[in-house]
């Protein structure tokens, strides 16, 4: 059943809207798929769809609820930005919102208060324009001993627990993780895109964790849930930034075992031909976010490496 | 006048981005302003680079005190000007959400710690900042309460506001938040607008500044005024809180007709502004004043989102 979260007036004929897809059959529990905080994330919209076929196909299997979100700023994702147009905020830095407050701080407070209370929530996120994910659930240690369990249950291929800065407290997730209502952020893929395989790897996932929480009545295949890396500690990652600025070129892609030394790829100058810097792992581990848009500035994030 | 490239970093296809600070006088970092951050702060550019003018001229003149250092660095964000984008162009992010930064990480962090490098010593600072919402403000001071924020040195700038909130989390990677836990005596001064130079509000600015200057003994005399003696302020200096005044939110969307200004005083059930149906031409709906009070900040632009914040008003 398609419902309405909130609704506003916009000044031109049209209405805002933020939409869920209501499904409930017994009086099992609630799960969330959230998605489309930032316009330009799009793996989210496939996992959505491909939860809304599952539960259409079997409404039998389903023991409990499953509330649908696919577009929190639907104007985002509509003008492919990543932020709220003619706000120019990002959305995931304003939760929980306000009721009493402004346009978009009253959307991100009826949001909030509608997810409140599931007894899980996922909010699929899909990196930006720039940099490119493998498969991964984001905790951070204060929450790391509810929500990896059930991280894992999901099977995804990475878990990175990670240290919470200060400003990460006006997420969606640390105001529902603080609040008592778990939930777990998924990131993978690239923005302005969708991978198919990715998205149906995620979908498996939330399967095998609803039918773990008693919400279907089926769990998928053994062979399609792996088991998760964890990765946890303030120095398992190394953060591999651009030494200079140019156009940065790889023939390396995500998900791949690096050693130290190896080379990344090369940041080079198209006017003169020549390599302005040779970038080289700066240690041996598992490649799992490589840099998707080639233009960079210094200081630019190239790519990321569990340390292993 | 020194004028020092104080972060420089080559761009992939344009010239070079660089952050210059101009220095006047000699002797311990006294007053450092910062001007605009974003790439549409155009009255804090202005107001920031008649500052540069004023304290050359100062200079020259001999009216700087004799052991203080103050600096300007009229612009953050040069890149971003030119291209008329508010953020970072490339990746849309916002030095000012980067501070104190980080020299080896992404680009915005390493900005940030450039600047932060340079003006984290000074015993006073001013950011001349602007505001998320698109409107023009009363010019004021703004302190976020950090338990280091100096109330009675905001009123020495002499405004009729200073405006004290509690830090949201996001505030945390403020230049202004983390300047003062650094222990610079931090301000931030809203000039009235952002992206339109309005020449009486700018002087207003700029006239706080060098009172400011003046009263904390920077220079020998008030550089706007060229007065040896405080003159009296011309308004007592109130202080206010946030959550104390009263927000107005369009209650419809459509055509914003707004009928007032910023520092009006008004009564209750006086007509702020119109909203009008953007087809049909019939009003919608007016926005009254639901309590006596003056206007601190008026939305300026010509459409109201429903809910959107119109008026502050203080009562």
């Amino acid at each position: 059943m398609i419902q309405n979260v909130t609704s506003l007036e916009m000044p031109v004929d049209e209405e805002f809207r933020i939409v869920k897809n209501h499904f409930s059959h017994g009086k099992g529990k609630r799960i969330c798929i959230v998605t489309g905080t930032h316009g330009d994330e799009l793996e989210g919209q496939y996992v959505c769809f491909l939860i809304a076929k599952m539960v259409n196909e079997h409404p039998s299997l389903l023991t409990g609820s499953v509330d649908i979100y696919p577009a929190l700023n639907p104007l985002g994702i509509d003008t492919m930005q990543r932020g709220v147009p003619a706000f120019d905020l990002d959305m995931n830095r304003i939760f929980p919102g306000d009721s009493r407050g402004s346009m978009i701080e009253k959307v991100a407070n009826d949001i909030y208060t509608d997810l409140l209370g599931a007894d899980m929530v996922i909010d699929i996120h899909a990196s930006n324009i720039f940099l490119r994910e493998i498969p991964q659930m984001r905790i951070s240690e204060q929450t790391a001993n509810v929500l990896v369990p059930y991280a894992k249950m999901t099977g995804i291929d990475f878990i990175w627990v990670h240290q919470a800065a200060t400003v990460l407290e006006s997420t969606l997730a640390h105001s529902l993780n603080s609040k008592g209502t778990p939930c777990l952020v998924a990131e993978m893929g690239v923005g302005g895109r969708i991978s198919h395989s990715m998205c149906q790897h995620l979908v498996d996932g939330i399967q095998n964790l609803m039918y773990n929480m008693g919400i279907w009545a089926v769990a998928p295949s053994a062979d399609k849930i792996g088991e998760s890396i964890v990765c946890e500690g303030a120095d398992s990652v190394a953060f591999i930034n651009a030494q200079t600025s140019g156009v940065f070129v790889t023939e390396m892609h995500n998900d791949m075992m690096v050693r130290l030394g190896q080379t990344i790829g090369h940041i080079i100058e198209p006017l003169t031909g020549k390599v302005l810097s040779e970038v080289l792992s700066p240690c041996e581990g598992l490649l799992f976010t490589i840099r998707a848009y080639p233009i960079v500035y210094e200081g630019s994030l190239l790519g990321r490496i569990y340390k292993m | 006048m020194k004028v020092q490239t104080i972060f420089n970093m080559p761009s992939p296809y344009r010239d070079n981005f660089r952050i210059k600070a101009y220095s006047f006088g000699s002797g311990a970092k006294t007053f450092c302003i910062v001007g605009s951050m974003r790439g549409d702060e155009m009255q804090q550019q202005y107001v920031a680079s008649r500052l540069v003018a004023m304290l050359k001229e100062a200079e020259e003149q001999n009216l700087i005190a004799s052991g203080v250092s103050i600096s300007v660095i009229p612009c953050v964000n040069p890149s971003s000007i030119n291209v008329e984008k508010r953020f970072w162009a490339l990746d849309n992010t916002d030095i000012n959400r980067m501070f104190p930064g980080y020299d080896q990480g992404e680009t915005t962090q390493r900005i940030a710690a450039g600047v932060f490098e340079y003006v984290k010593d000074f015993l006073y600072g001013v950011q001349l900042a602007s505001y998320y919402l698109p409107g023009n403000f009363l010019p004021h001071i703004r302190l976020i309460r950090t338990g280091f924020e100096d109330i009675d040195d905001a009123r020495l700038f002499g405004l009729p506001y200073v405006e004290v909130s509690d830090p949201k989390p996001f505030d945390t990677v403020l230049l202004n938040y983390n300047w003062q836990i650094w222990e610079t005596q931090a301000f931030s001064l809203y000039a009235g607008t952002t992206d339109v130079i309005d020449y009486t509000m700018a002087g207003k600015s700029i006239d706080a500044i060098c009172r400011f200057m003046w009263r904390k003994q920077m220079t020998t005399t008030h550089l706007t005024h060229r007065v040896m003696h405080d003159e009296p302020d011309t308004e007592e200096c109130m202080v206010i809180d946030q959550s104390n005044m009263t927000s107005i939110k369009a209650p419809h969307a459509g055509l914003l007709l707004v009928s007032c200004v910023p520092g009006q005083q008004i009564k209750r059930g006086d007509t702020l502004a119109h909203i009008y149906h953007p087809y049909e031409g019939r009003e919608i709906c007016a926005i009254e004043a639901p309590v006596d009070g003056t206007v601190f900040f008026a939305r300026n632009r010509s459409i109201a989102y429903q809910n959107t914040l119109l008026f502050r008003i203080i009562e």
